[in-house]
């Protein structure tokens, strides 16, 4: 509205350079301008690739890490010892363990949230749920670490003793808390894309509510329900501070959520933070560990968009 | 009769009943979301209120907790994101107005386009911790071709001038400011296209009628009316640099530092850094002092909120 107005006025030419010369030059230099923005995140992601591609060569050219090694191995023991050991699977194993944790958290608490809001909610209560969900997910993820420092982790070790001071379960907890806002949201997205004659011709049919969101609805919105879920297992799996705050830093391949463990992120961090040599083996390793915690996330991006882009069912 | 009805009528309550039952899961899990989000604000505002007060916003980081303050980490903060919305805000807009407002015809830029737009989606899911380590080698260390930080190839003024700049970066502002502006770069990319497609082609089609060209039409017609939800976008990646702590962890790491920083190449801590460090230590005290520190944070983001609460509904209701 304010611009229709604003327009004509905006339109006129305020003593600007009428020769045509001058206009097509001065758009060539913006555009030029704009495709050097487009450029400069393709550029982002090529020096991302070079960058852990050179560095993780690097590490693979010392003398105490072999490919196979890294990829095999199942001690990683970077900074102690005479015999460094860098196989990769304890870090895998501990990322796993505290995505499997707050996925068992965010995914049936996300998605029974979002069938709720999109097919049962009224909309006042609705007016309630959603800035709480807002809220949860403009929460800075340190202050979730704390979060689970010194609220979950108590709270477990009182219900029960086995907890380590550092474990698994309570940072997956509050990476599952916070994942579970972008579960809700992309997913609601979904359930409400799905064409209302599809939910009135099962009514007509004379299904419930419940049989109208659990199988026809949730179903005709899975694939964007998917894609809700892996990018939501990709920010698990990227997540950094709250589990450098409470998941430890003892690398250890273990099912037991009680115990400590440190993930991939965490390992990074640990590695800049201390006062690992900026030429040892510590300090390139942490770039091959970077290097397969982007592949992993580069891999369940590019499927969830290849899933909502294939999949999708088109009601027209 | 009495014997044909049942079955049917318990078949027809036992839908029903499931019906019930499934509203009643759908409550508890809000609740269950609303129930958190309650925790955890209780829980920092009664760890927080002991250190809330004047030392906390005006003091230097201390030893004891009584007299430890975030002003330094506050100021950090100010700086490195400063530098991030003036880097990630035209980079932004201008990839937003490229993807949005010239889409080509040609088969071969149709191309190009969906690569860039895949590209984008791409960066968004990186994890930060990445940018990190990117930021490290390419801004802080710069390959290691370029000398080091303590001896720089190349200065422009001195370290009293604010402007100061060597290459390499090092461990300063300016390298934490970019790499902040790599991480919310897709953010304001994909909220500012967004906008951009929310504005009514008639607007397009009157502007480029009336014999504009391209750029003038998204000068003078897109872009104005675009701006409110730009704005309210740009906001809200802004209040996720100022929270996002991983990859100013690996560019800045935890520094004791009490001075303000006074140029572009100066140490700095931001102050979710100062939460962490205060977070992770073991004493009770310095746990309470995070509480207090990330009432600070919140308040802060919470301002920044509504402020694009308020943009949104003034413009778009």
């Amino acid at each position: 509205m304010m611009t229709a107005t604003a327009k004509p006025a905006a339109l006129m030419p305020k003593g600007r350079p009428r020769s045509k010369a001058v206009r097509r030059v001065r758009e060539a230099i913006i555009m030029s301008g704009l495709i050097g923005c487009g450029l400069f995140s393709i550029a982002t992601t090529l020096t991302i690739i070079v960058v852990l591609g050179i560095e993780t060569l690097q590490f693979f050219r010392l003398d105490e890490v072999s490919v196979w090694g890294f990829i095999s191995g199942t001690r990683w023991s970077p900074f102690l010892g005479a015999q460094k050991h860098f196989g990769v699977w304890p870090l895998i194993s501990g990322t796993m363990l505290v995505a499997a944790v707050a996925m068992s958290v965010a995914l049936p608490l996300g998605l029974v949230t979002a069938i709720w809001l999109s097919e049962y909610a009224r909309p006042g209560v609705r007016a309630v749920v959603k800035p709480v969900l807002e809220v949860l997910a403009g929460i800075p993820t340190v202050v979730f670490g704390f979060f689970a420092l010194t609220v979950i982790t108590p709270g477990l070790r009182w219900l029960h003793e086995g907890f380590n001071i550092y474990n698994a379960a309570s940072a997956g907890l509050a990476v599952g808390i916070m994942c579970l806002p972008i579960v809700t949201s992309l997913s609601e997205d979904a359930l409400r894309a799905v064409p209302r004659s599809l939910r009135e011709g099962a009514y007509g049919l004379g299904a419930t509510r419940f049989e109208v969101a659990v199988k026809v609805v949730t179903p005709a919105a899975l694939s964007g329900i998917v894609a809700a879920f892996l990018l939501a297992i990709a920010r698990a799996v990227g997540e950094t501070m709250i589990v450098s705050l409470a998941a430890g830093n003892s690398p250890s391949i273990t099912p037991d959520p009680r115990n400590e463990v440190q993930t991939m992120t965490g390992y990074m961090v640990q590695v800049f933070l201390g006062d690992a040599s900026n030429f040892g083996p510590e300090y390139y390793s942490s770039y091959a560990v970077a290097g397969m915690l982007f592949l992993m996330t580069l891999g369940l991006t590019l499927i969830g968009h290849r899933i909502r882009v294939r999949y999708r069912q088109v009601y027209e | 009769m009495n014997n044909t009805a049942t079955p049917s009528a318990t078949a027809r309550t036992g839908r029903f009943f499931k019906d019930r039952l499934f509203v009643v899961l759908c409550l508890l899990s809000a609740g269950v979301c609303i129930a958190v989000l309650g925790v955890l604000l209780a829980s920092i505002i009664t760890q927080g209120v002991e250190y809330l007060g004047g030392p906390l916003l005006k003091n230097p980081p201390s030893r004891k907790p009584e007299k430890a303050g975030i002003y330094p980490a506050m100021i950090g903060t100010i700086w490195i994101c400063s530098v991030c919305a003036l880097t990630a805000i035209p980079l932004g807009v201008g990839t937003a107005i490229l993807l949005e407002e010239f889409k080509p015809g040609n088969k071969i830029l149709v191309r190009l386009h969906g690569f860039v737009q895949l590209n984008i989606t791409n960066l968004a899911g990186v994890p930060s911790v990445v940018y990190g380590i990117l930021g490290m080698t390419v801004f802080v260390e710069m390959f290691k071709m370029l000398g080091s930080a303590s001896d720089p190839i190349w200065t422009l003024g001195t370290t009293d001038n604010w402007y100061y700049i060597q290459l390499p970066f090092g461990r300063g502002i300016l390298a934490g400011g970019l790499t902040l502006m790599l991480v919310v770069l897709p953010i304001i990319i994909v909220s500012s296209q967004e906008a951009l497609r929310a504005v009514p082609n008639s607007l397009r089609q009157g502007s480029l009628a009336l014999g504009s060209t391209r750029w003038q039409m998204v000068w003078n017609t897109t872009l104005p009316a675009a701006i409110p939800g730009i704005m309210t976008g740009t906001i809200l990646a802004m209040s996720r640099a100022i929270g996002e702590a991983a990859p100013i962890l690996i560019i800045a790491g935890i520094v004791y530092i009490t001075f303000t920083p006074e140029h572009l190449m100066d140490d700095f801590t931001a102050m979710p850094l100062q939460i962490y460090d205060w977070a992770g230590r073991p004493q009770e005290s310095f746990h309470h002092l995070a509480a207090s520190g990330i009432l600070v944070l919140m308040a802060i983001l919470l301002t920044f909120n509504t402020v694009a609460v308020i943009i949104r509904q003034k413009f778009q209701g």
